[in-house]
This record gives structure tokens, C-alpha cells and sequence, in this order.
């Protein structure tokens, strides 16, 4: 086993690439150490990107943000721009782990580990944002849906590595939030969970929408026939029982340790319902 | 030796007062060694491997390729642990728990172990260890496992306790039964009866250090052992039967210990790391994982309860009866006895019958779990009790008070109690402002009793006084939560001096002689009566060394606030002499001063909790918040008052977990899904409310100062008190442990479901 | 499998150490250092035991990898205390009896202090959200709590 640690991302995608046997990128390394402590991984190269230049950052741009694959949970909600404009998104990156948890671990880490109960992963999807991929043919930029294929695969290629994860410039009126379903408190995995991104008109109607469901299926779910419903709403009673409907219909859950395919369907509708509500509370509705 | 147990009112000086603990800057600073923080030049790392399957025949070990991967120094089987039980069955399940001889009778049974130079290389070797297995079917479940079709667990286990002896072996190892009076009698006269079953999960002690130790056995027959363990010197006995040492060669020494609960009163990776070490003649360390502790250590039970009782409508119970179903592992336990002898305890009842019936499944080992057996005993028969007082519209404090047990009253279990406590914790409760604090929407209050018969057993306690005249007590029970503290503070008592000037340590098994384990909730109470009796005997030579240093009779002088005092008129114009100035002459008066004391401490007393606890219940997706919690516990005398509401908050704070979100979860092809703390829920500090506590003092009759056990009796009623609380917040009674979300949606479903047919 | 050369600062001195690229910083700490006031109670990051802070951030030393310190600056519970004086949150544990068996005492002081550094005032729910990485079997929190309040109280009158 090998540990490496490059200054950029060219020698990171080089060493990735020539790889003989399985690599793994680290970054915060909370799934990659508990992996490799229960025996799942045993990676022939470990290639730490926190050295790279610019990936420990988040920058804001004229576009929105661009936030470092090293970058910790525990800095996003550090950021009072970014705490601004996507509380949603920083919400949810904040629920995953513990404070130590959070002192490591990345939304990119979180995405690339392709946990269907990942908790950043719903609200990124519902916040419509991109991954910028660096790999050996250059650079591509991606939706963050598109990432993960199934559970723990994605659509990464050898030597491919998510540099950063764009959030773009907020609109007036818009607000997004996150919530999951969990036993306890704190240090759980989601159960279930939704992620709801709303933009309003002057009146309070609801312009736009994006609605992601976590844990409901093998991969993120973006539930378009929920966002349809919202669009042109200003989220009534009605409204909102028709969305916990489609959003329960919508899962694709299991049965497991976690919970039953039945309780996962009701609570998905529960969450789609109350994370709407306060994203729309957010965007300025009453 | 005549020392009188016998309590006796009197105004305590140094007992009751809350000082800081001695081994406490340790712990605060790191400092402190636990069982993983100690180390011998040359160890090895010893690592174990483990059953995949539920129940499978072991037809063949092969660890050739193991033995040669460079690095490796011993590999063993049960080969290496040869059977020298001797016809004792008890120790041979211990033995073939530590190591499959033939089956694997659960997933995570250990089939053989390594010791290698480092972690990597050991793990490495575990990977070449080839294991032929012929899989067999398992069952896990309790009430499944009784079944006629069950696979069988054990061919050799025939049913003890039936009238007819059985033809057919069986996973039902024993039944038993308690009770007096009729039942069937007591039922005719009830205006009202209620009947339910119950079902709790298994759930694991929980404590947050894992299983270590470092062995060292010498070709000489003379062994060391460093261990973390609630009894180090039933740990050398079990080791030495089953390595074939002599006791007296084996030195174990307790570490620190990372919390027990019940849970390291077993040995199971010990014996193996003694094995390892003889075979490749270095020390070995061995530390289970977190994965493992779960697997293969000893949860509780998982158990199905069936509960009756019958009432008039005064409200006087007339009859109870109940029949609990314990698992207990693969090998016969006792569990379901002691759920039956405890499900009852706190009622003053003329007909009672309690069944129990210990369960073979193929699961780890069950081993005690503070107060074992008895929350889920509660958990049956205090749901049931509330059902029924609400059935006869009687407040369930109320009713408890009239049925409540009281001095006098037989047990359902067989004794007649002397005074105890479950009548003033339920007044107390009554009283307690708690009982008035506002509720709001989807929010409940419940109640429930609790009791536990605490142990005594046998106790061995050094107490030297040094030249400077400051004392070190060596006692031999394990102290996992504070008992150094207690124990100083009863020396500087019964001495009369400052407890800073005593200092207590936990001596190994070469230092002292036999002690029993810390459970039962047995170290202060009968550590505390060694010590009390080792200070009566260091007290006696003093008086004499005083006598010598006046040269007056030792009949003449007395012990006083730690002072000797020449007492008749002819010595009248005598200075005090204390207990220092008597130990700066101890060289010229006869040498050391010390008190030593054995004895079987008797008498533990009984004790009883109750607990009143709010909930709220988020009615759409079942999620519980546990908002208040007040536990009232009788402690006959709090020696250290602070330690004791640990003890209180800490037992309640499992039970709320064991309660709402723990438990062992199995799969169908009988692996153990959830061993983690990711998903196995133990309470995180944001999801309890601050635990207030209420101690009470019913002294015990049995000890000098009034002392009861009170580790334990905290966990009993909590499982009770909580589902009593869902009941009243949201008007479904849960009658399955875990009250999980799911499980609790899918009760409130159900009940919606009923209203809107 | 070569060892990885390291210089880091731990407690404020310089150390280096050789380790595997596998080995975690844990295992560095107890195994290689000597110091084990960081306890494993899981390996896995899912109870707090062992806590440590890195460049002022706190982790669990069993995610983190050995090679990582390089170049970092290591608190542990071993260099809490300043010579004899032990910081407040150790003496209010010791004052309010905020350890039984005292595993995850080391842990929950370094949380806890991490804690009082970014919020000097937390509410009680603060500290219990703040702490809930930290898992205590033996207290059920109640003095864990009162013991990081007062502790709180006496630094910020300090």
C-alpha cells in the first residue's frame, strides 16, 4: 500500500490513473478509513488531495460558488454566504456524522461513497448542482445526480476525480432546505430523507421546484411529478397532502436494519411536506 | 472473627459527603490504563477468527498456510484448549463458547486465533485458516425456537424442571416456576382481568471500552494476566481450569475498566490469549473490535412474555400470573428463572405463579445485563398493570400504593421481606412535583416500579496504616463507577479520620484473597462491610498499641473520632492519642498496623425504584422524545451521594435505550446485522433530557451503616415507564421492546385504521 | 509495504514517527507514541472515544490517517493539563462526578473544549448537540452537562 500525496490535480489524475491496483482518493476519509477497517477496501494506492492548491476553498464567483472537494462540512457552515444562499445545501452537509465527523468529511466524499442514504446528496440534487470532473481527457462539468449509478458505484471513470461541486448564484425569492428521518437525534444514517428547492414570484407563487428524495431508491430520487405540483402553488393544505402522496409513491425503498419499505413511504411524505414548507418559508412565502 | 453486620443508627462524619474520587486526575488526564493501554516488551497481536454462519458443523480446520506466513507465531483451535472440565457442564459451555469444538452455534463463535508481530500480519493470517463447515439450519427468534420444527441446538439438552421426564432433547433447557397461593382461585375472585403479551429484542451492554487483555504464560507453568473485567479473581479461576494452571500461579490484575454492565462477568477471549501465548512463548495482546464485541460477547436476552393479573374493583389484585420465555444462546442459561422470580416482586400478593422456560437460539452467549432478566419482567407486568388500573378507573400510582409489597410481606419468589422501599418511592412519586409539570399535544406521562434483590458474596479487604498514619485499603472488587470513593470514605468513618488521608486501590489476585465479581450491585455494599470489619480489626490493634504506649490495659481505652481515649478515673489526666501518633510508634510498639477481614457479606437488602417519565410522540412518523425523567430509588444509606445518582441517571438512561431504538437485529440467514454503534442506537447526549433523581435511605437492617446495592435496579422500570408514557400521549399500547418509530407508526396506523372502520 | 516518514507537532512538540500508509492516527498516538489517553471504542468515527483536535478542528484520531499529521498541530487529552493545573472542564468533570468508568472522559474533554472555543456560552441543548459524537454509557449526560456549564461559567470569568 502506498500513500501519496500530490500538489496538483494533474499528478492526482496521473497517479489514479496508472494505478495497477485499486486506489482510492481521500479526502476526508470517513467512509474511506471505515472501509478499510472492516476489510471492504484494501486499496494498493491512497491518494490524499488535501495538498492540491484551491481544493480546501470555497469560492464565490460571479456564477455562485465552487466548493473544494476538501473542503469539511463543518466549513460550509462556516460560510455566511453560502449559509445565505443555500441553506438547504449547508444543512444537510451539516447533519452528516458527528462534529469530528464533520471536522473531515466533504459533500464530494459524500457523493462519491454513493450511499443511497447519503445526506448531502438530496439537497445538492434538489439545489441543482454540478460536479466538476478532472480526469485524464481533461475537465467535464456534470450534474450531481449523474454521479452515482447504484449503491456504492458511480459513473466515474479511472482516474477521475471530482475537483469541485458548483452551487449557482441565488435568485430573489428562492430557498431550499433538507431533512431526513433518523431514530436518534444525531449520529444516525438517514432513513429516509428529502431535499426541497423552491423559487417564488412577487406574489408568492411557487415558480420553479426541485424535489429529491434520499434513501427512497437505489440512487437519489428527483421526483419530477413532485415539483410539477408545486409549480403554481403557494403550497396549501391540498398541496401538500398531493405532495406527500407522490413522494411516497415515488420511493423505491427496502426493507432493511434501517427501517420497512412501508414506513420509508410515509415518512418520505412526511419529510417531502415539512421540507417544503420551510423552503418556502425560506424563499419569502407566507 | 465475631464482627456484627448488624445496623446501627449513627451520625455519619465522613459517609454522605461528596468528595472528589481517587483515581479521578487520572481519569481526567489520560492517565488512567485501561485493559488496551498496557503493553509487555515482546507481545504479540492476537487476533481471533470467527463463525460466518448461525449453526454449522466444523468439519475441518486447516491452518497450514496460516502457520507459515512469516510474522505468525502460534495459530490455535479448539485443539489447543483440550477439555479439562472434568464433567463440570457449566465451565464446558465456557470453554466451547471461547473456542467451537464441533459446531459453530452462532455467527461470530470463535473456531480459531492467531498471534503474530503485528495487527496486519495477524489479520493476514486469519484469511489463510481454511474452515470446512456443513451449514445447518439456525433459528434466532425466541418463540420460535420453542417450536416442535425448530431446528435442534443441542442434542444432549432435555427439558429439566418437567414433571415427566423428557424422551426428546430440546432447545427449552429448563423450566421453572415460583409463585404461592392459586391462581386459578385468585382469578375467580377478580371483578377485572388483564391479559397480555409482551416481546422485548436483545440488546447489548453497551460499554464503550471492548474486550482487552494482555497474557503472558510462562514455560514454568506461572502466568500473568492484564485484563479489564468486572472479577479478576473468578476470570484466574475460570482460566486456570480451562488452561490446566495452578490459581495461585496465574496473577490477574483488573485494569481500569471502560464500563460492564453485566457484561464482563464472562471470559471469552482470555482463555485464548493465554493459549496463544503458552503455544508461541511471548505475551500476546488481544483486543476485540467493536464488531466483535457485539457478535460475540454476551448480550441480554431476547424474551416473549405472557402476562395475567386479575383484579377487584376496590382495586386489590386477587391473582398474577406469568409465563416468560428467555433466550439465553446456544447453552443452557438461567435467565427466565430469574425473570420469574423478580416479574412480581414489588406486590403484596395471595396468588402468583410465575413459569419460566430458558431458550436455546443461535445467538451469542447471553450474559448478565445489569439486573438481569428483570426489565423486561417489568416491562410485561408493569404495562399490565397500568391496563388494568385504567380498566378499573383507579390512578396507576394509586393502585400500586395498595398493592405495593411492604415489610412482612411474602415474596413472590419466597421470602418474607424485612423493611423496604417500593411504598415510599411510589408516596414519593406521588408527591413529586414532576407529577404536576404541564403536558402538551402528543405528550405523556407514565410511571412504573422496579425491583432488583442485590448480592453480597465473598469479600476479602486489606487495610494498612502507614507510619505517617494514612491508610491504603486494597479491596478485590472491581471498581466500575466510583466504589474507590466510597470504600475511602467508609474506612475514614469507621477510622474516624480524613478521607484525603485514605487511599484505595483494586488489588490483584496475588495481593488478596477471593473476591467475588462486581455485580449483583454488590461492590460498596459488601466491599464496604470488609472494610468496615477491616477497620474494626485495625481499630482493635490501635486501642492495644495505645494501651502499650500508656501502659494501662487495652480494656481502658476506647476509639474515638479517631483517637485513642483512656477511659476510668485512674487515667483521667491522659491526653488523647491519635491514630497518627499511634502509627509513628508502630515500629517500637509491635510493628505494622493493619486490619485485615474475609467474610461472606450477607444480607444484601432488596431495593426498589420507581421512575415517572413525559414522552412526546411525533404522530406522523412515530418518533419519540423522551422530554422528563425523575428517577426515586431507595439506596438504604448513599454513601456517596453524587455516585449514587450516577448510578441512578446511568440505569435510566440505558433503559430508555433498550426502551425506544436498541436492538440486536438478525437477518434470515442468521447474521447479526447491526453490529455498530451506527446501528445499534445506544442514546446520544441530545437525546435525553436532564435524569433528576430522589434518593431515599430505608436503611438495611443487614449492614453497619444501612447500605444497599444500588447499581442496578435503575434499568427495571424504564421500559415500563416508557411505554406507559406512548400509551398515555398517543393511546396505543406497544407491547414490543424496541417502542422503535416503525414500530410505533405502524401501532398508530393500525389504531387509525381501527377508528375509521 | 513501506513506512511513511512524519513531522508533526503534538501538544506543542515536535515529534516524527514512521508509520504504515494504513495505520491511523490513533494507532500512531497509543501503539508508536505511547499516548493512550485517546481510547478506541469503535474504530469507525461512531463514538467520540477518540477525540483529538487537528489544526484546531476535531476529529476522531481513528478516521484519520497517521501519514495525514504531517505538518499538522495534534491536541490530545495528554496535553490538556498545564503542569499541575488542570484545565477547568477536567476539574469540574472531577467536581460534578462527570465520569464512572471514565473511557470516554478523554474524548468528551477534548469535544467539550473544542466546543467552548467556538460557542463560550452554549445552551444546554448546544452542548448536548455539540457532545453528541461522544457516546458515555455509564451517566446518561446529566453530569457530563452541568459539569461543561460550569465549566463554562469559570472560563468566561477567567
Amino acid at each position: 500500500m502506498r500513500y501519496i500525496r500530490p500538489q496538483s490535480m494533474e499528478d492526482a489524475v496521473g497517479l489514479l490513473a496508472g494505478a495497477a491496483g485499486p486506489a482510492a482518493v481521500l479526502a476526508g476519509g470517513s467512509d474511506l478509513l471505515v472501509r478499510m477497517k472492516g476489510g471492504f477496501i484494501e486499496p494498493e494506492l491512497i491518494v490524499d488531495i488535501k495538498a492540491i492548491e484551491g481544493l480546501g476553498e470555497i469560492k464565490e464567483t460571479a456564477d455562485g460558488f465552487s466548493i473544494g472537494a476538501a473542503v469539511p462540512c463543518a466549513v460550509l457552515g462556516e460560510n455566511a454566504a453560502l449559509q445565505k444562499a443555500w441553506p438547504g445545501v449547508v444543512e444537510a452537509a451539516k447533519l452528516i456524522g458527528s462534529k469530528q465527523v464533520q471536522g473531515r468529511c466533504t459533500i464530494v466524499g459524500n457523493l462519491c461513497n454513493a450511499s443511497p442514504a447519503a445526506d448531502s446528496v438530496p439537497a445538492l440534487v434538489a439545489a441543482g448542482a454540478k460536479a466538476v470532473v478532472a480526469g485524464p481527457s481533461g475537465k467535464r462539468t456534470i450534474a450531481v445526480e449523474s454521479v452515482p449509478t447504484g449503491p456504492g458505484r458511480t459513473s466515474l471513470a479511472k482516474g477521475e476525480i471530482i475537483e469541485a461541486i458548483l452551487l449557482d448564484k441565488r435568485a430573489p425569492n428562492a430557498g431550499d432546505a433538507y431533512q431526513r428521518f433518523i431514530p436518534r437525534t444525531e449520529m444516525d444514517i438517514a432513513v429516509v430523507s428529502a431535499g426541497v428547492n423552491l423559487t417564488l414570484d412577487d406574489k408568492g407563487v411557487v415558480k420553479s421546484a426541485r424535489v429529491a428524495l434520499g434513501a427512497a431508491a437505489p440512487t437519489v430520487l428527483l421526483v419530477e411529478e413532485a415539483a410539477q405540483l408545486l409549480i403554481g402553488s403557494k403550497l396549501d393544505e391540498a398541496t401538500l397532502e398531493r405532495l406527500a402522496k407522490v413522494c411516497a409513491g415515488a420511493c423505491r425503498p427496502i426493507d432493511d436494519k434501517r427501517g420497512s419499505i412501508e414506513f420509508r413511504r410515509k415518512v418520505a411524505g412526511v419529510l417531502a411536506k415539512r421540507v417544503a414548507t420551510t423552503a418556502y418559508e425560506r424563499a419569502g412565502g407566507k | 472473627m465475631n464482627f456484627d453486620p448488624r445496623y446501627s443508627g449513627r451520625n455519619f462524619s465522613s459517609v454522605g459527603t461528596r468528595p472528589i474520587r481517587p483515581d479521578g486526575v487520572d481519569k481526567v488526564t489520560g492517565r488512567a490504563r485501561y485493559g488496551a493501554d498496557f503493553n509487555m516488551a515482546g507481545q504479540l497481536v492476537g487476533r481471533i477468527l470467527r463463525s460466518p454462519h448461525a449453526h454449522a458443523i466444523i468439519k475441518k480446520i486447516d491452518t497450514s498456510k496460516a502457520e507459515k506466513l512469516a510474522g505468525v507465531k502460534a495459530v490455535i483451535t479448539a485443539a489447543d484448549l483440550p477439555d479439562l472440565t472434568d464433567g463440570d457442564a457449566a465451565m464446558y459451555d465456557i470453554l466451547d463458547n471461547c473456542m467451537a469444538r464441533t459446531k459453530a452455534l452462532y455467527d461470530g463463535h470463535a473456531v480459531a486465533a492467531v498471534a503474530a508481530i503485528d495487527a496486519r500480519t495477524a489479520r493476514q493470517a486469519l484469511k489463510l485458516i481454511e474452515v470446512d463447515y456443513e451449514v445447518l439450519p439456525h433459528v434466532t427468534d425466541v418463540d420460535e425456537a420453542m417450536k416442535h420444527t425448530a431446528p435442534l441446538i443441542n442434542d444432549a439438552i432435555f427439558t429439566e424442571g418437567l414433571e415427566e421426564k423428557p424422551v426428546k432433547p430440546s432447545n427449552v433447557s429448563k423450566r421453572t416456576q415460583y409463585g404461592h397461593g392459586d391462581v386459578h382461585q385468585g382469578f375467580a375472585q377478580a371483578d377485572t382481568i388483564v391479559q397480555r403479551s409482551f416481546k422485548t429484542e436483545q440488546t447489548h451492554q453497551g460499554y464503550i471500552e471492548p474486550h482487552a487483555c494482555v497474557a503472558s504464560v510462562n514455560p514454568d507453568g506461572t502466568a500473568d494476566l492484564w485484563v479489564c473485567t468486572q472479577g479478576h479473581f473468578v476470570y484466574r479461576q475460570h482460566c486456570a481450569q480451562l488452561l490446566g494452571l495452578e490459581a495461585s500461579k496465574l496473577r490477574v490484575t483488573s485494569s481500569e475498566i471502560g464500563g460492564g454492565f453485566g457484561g464482563k462477568t464472562h471470559v471469552w477471549a482470555e482463555p485464548v490469549a493465554l493459549a496463544l501465548s503458552r503455544k508461541a512463548g511471548r505475551p500476546v495482546k488481544l483486543v476485540m473490535t467493536r464488531d466483535e464485541v457485539f457478535r460475540a460477547s454476551g448480550p441480554t436476552s431476547a424474551t416473549s412474555i405472557d402476562v395475567k393479573i386479575g383484579a377487584r374493583k376496590d382495586g386489590t389484585i386477587t391473582a398474577a400470573e406469568a409465563t416468560l420465555r428467555y433466550s439465553c444462546g446456544p447453552y443452557a442459561g438461567m435467565w427466565a428463572e430469574i425473570g420469574a422470580m423478580t416479574a412480581f416482586a414489588c406486590y403484596k400478593l395471595e396468588n402468583v405463579k410465575t413459569v419460566g422456560y430458558e431458550v436455546l437460539v443461535n445467538r451469542p452467549k447471553t450474559a448478565a445485563y445489569r439486573a438481569p432478566s428483570a426489565p423486561m419482567a417489568a416491562f410485561a407486568v408493569e404495562s399490565a398493570v397500568d391496563e388494568l388500573a385504567k380498566e378499573i378507573g383507579i390512578d396507576p400510582v394509586d393502585f400500586r400504593i395498595k398493592n405495593a409489597a411492604q415489610e412482612g410481606t411474602r415474596a413472590s419468589y419466597g421470602p418474607v421481606y424485612g423493611p423496604i422501599g417500593i411504598g415510599p418511592t411510589l408516596e414519593a412519586v406521588k408527591n413529586h412535583p414532576h407529577m404536576k409539570a404541564p403536558l402538551k399535544a402528543n405528550q405523556g406521562r407514565g410511571m412504573a416500579c422496579g425491583f432488583w434483590f442485590n448480592f453480597g458474596g465473598q469479600t476479602c479487604t486489606d487495610l494498612n496504616i502507614g507510619m505517617d498514619g494514612t491508610v491504603s485499603l486494597a479491596v478485590g472488587t472491581v471498581d466500575v463507577g466510583g466504589s474507590r470513593a466510597s470504600l475511602s470514605l467508609v474506612a475514614a468513618e469507621e477510622l474516624g479520620i480524613d478521607y484525603s488521608h485514605v487511599k484505595a486501590i483494586v488489588a490483584d489476585t496475588s495481593s488478596l484473597g477471593y473476591n467475588d465479581m462486581t455485580d449483583g450491585s454488590r461492590g460498596t455494599f459488601s466491599s464496604s462491610m470488609a472494610t468496615i470489619s477491616a477497620a474494626r480489626n485495625a481499630i482493635k490493634i490501635l486501642r492495644e498499641r495505645a494501651a502499650q504506649m500508656w501502659d494501662i490495659s487495652v480494656d481502658d481505652v476506647a476509639w474515638e473520632k479517631g483517637h485513642a481515649v483512656a477511659k476510668g478515673e485512674t487515667h483521667g489526666n491522659l491526653g488523647k492519642l491519635s491514630l497518627k501518633e499511634i502509627a509513628a510508634q508502630s515500629g517500637k510498639t509491635g510493628g505494622p498496623i493493619a486490619g485485615h477481614s474475609e467474610l461472606v457479606a450477607d444480607g444484601a437488602g432488596v431495593s426498589f425504584a420507581t421512575h415517572i417519565c413525559d414522552i412526546e410522540v411525533d404522530p406522523e412518523t412515530g418518533s419519540t422524545r423522551v422530554i422528563r425523567y425523575t428517577v426515586v430509588q431507595d439506596a438504604g444509606k448513599a454513601v456517596h451521594p453524587t455516585y449514587v445518582e450516577g448510578q441512578y441517571q446511568g440505569g435510566a438512561a440505558q433503559g430508555i435505550g433498550w426502551a425506544l431504538n436498541e436492538e440486536y437485529i438478525y437477518g434470515k440467514d442468521g447474521r447479526l446485522q447491526n453490529p455498530g454503534f451506527l446501528d445499534y442506537r445506544i442514546p446520544v447526549c441530545s437525546d435525553l433530557p436532564m435524569i433528576d433523581t430522589q434518593i431515599l435511605e430505608i436503611p438495611n437492617p443487614n449492614h453497619p451503616y444501612g447500605v444497599r446495592g444500588v447499581g442496578e435496579t435503575s434499568i427495571v422500570p424504564p421500559l415500563a415507564a416508557i411505554a406507559n408514557a406512548v400509551s398515555n400521549a398517543v393511546g396505543v399500547r406497544m407491547s414490543h421492546i424496541p417502542m422503535s418509530p416503525p414500530r410505533i407508526l405502524a401501532a398508530l396506523e393500525a389504531e387509525r385504521e381501527r377508528f375509521s372502520r | 509495504m513501506a513506512g511513511v516518514a512524519v513531522s508533526t507537532t503534538i501538544n506543542g512538540d515536535h515529534v516524527e514517527y514512521l508509520c504504515q500508509p494504513d495505520e491511523t492516527l490513533l494507532d500512531v498516538l497509543r501503539d508508536r507514541l505511547g499516548l493512550t489517553g485517546a481510547k478506541e471504542g469503535c474504530g469507525t468515527g461512531d463514538c467520540g472515544a477518540c477525540s483529538v483536535i487537528v489544526d484546531n478542528r476535531l476529529v476522531c484520531s481513528c478516521l484519520v490517517l497517521g501519514a495525514e499529521a504531517e505538518g499538522r498541530q495534534i491536541e490530545t487529552i495528554e496535553g490538556m493539563a498545564h503542569g499541575d493545573q488542570l484545565h477547568p472542564l477536567q476539574q469540574k468533570f472531577l467536581e460534578h462526578a462527570a465520569l464512572q468508568c471514565g473511557i470516554c472522559t478523554p474524548g468528551f474533554l477534548i469535544a467539550a473544549k473544542d466546543l467552548l472555543a467556538k460557542n463560550p456560552s452554549p445552551t444546554e441543548e448546544e452542548i448536548r448537540f455539540g457532545l453528541a459524537g461522544n457516546l458515555c454509557r455509564c451517566t446518561g449526560y446529566d453530569k457530563i452537562v452541568r459539569a461543561v456549564q460550569d465549566a463554562a461559567n469559570v472560563m468566561k470569568g477567567a
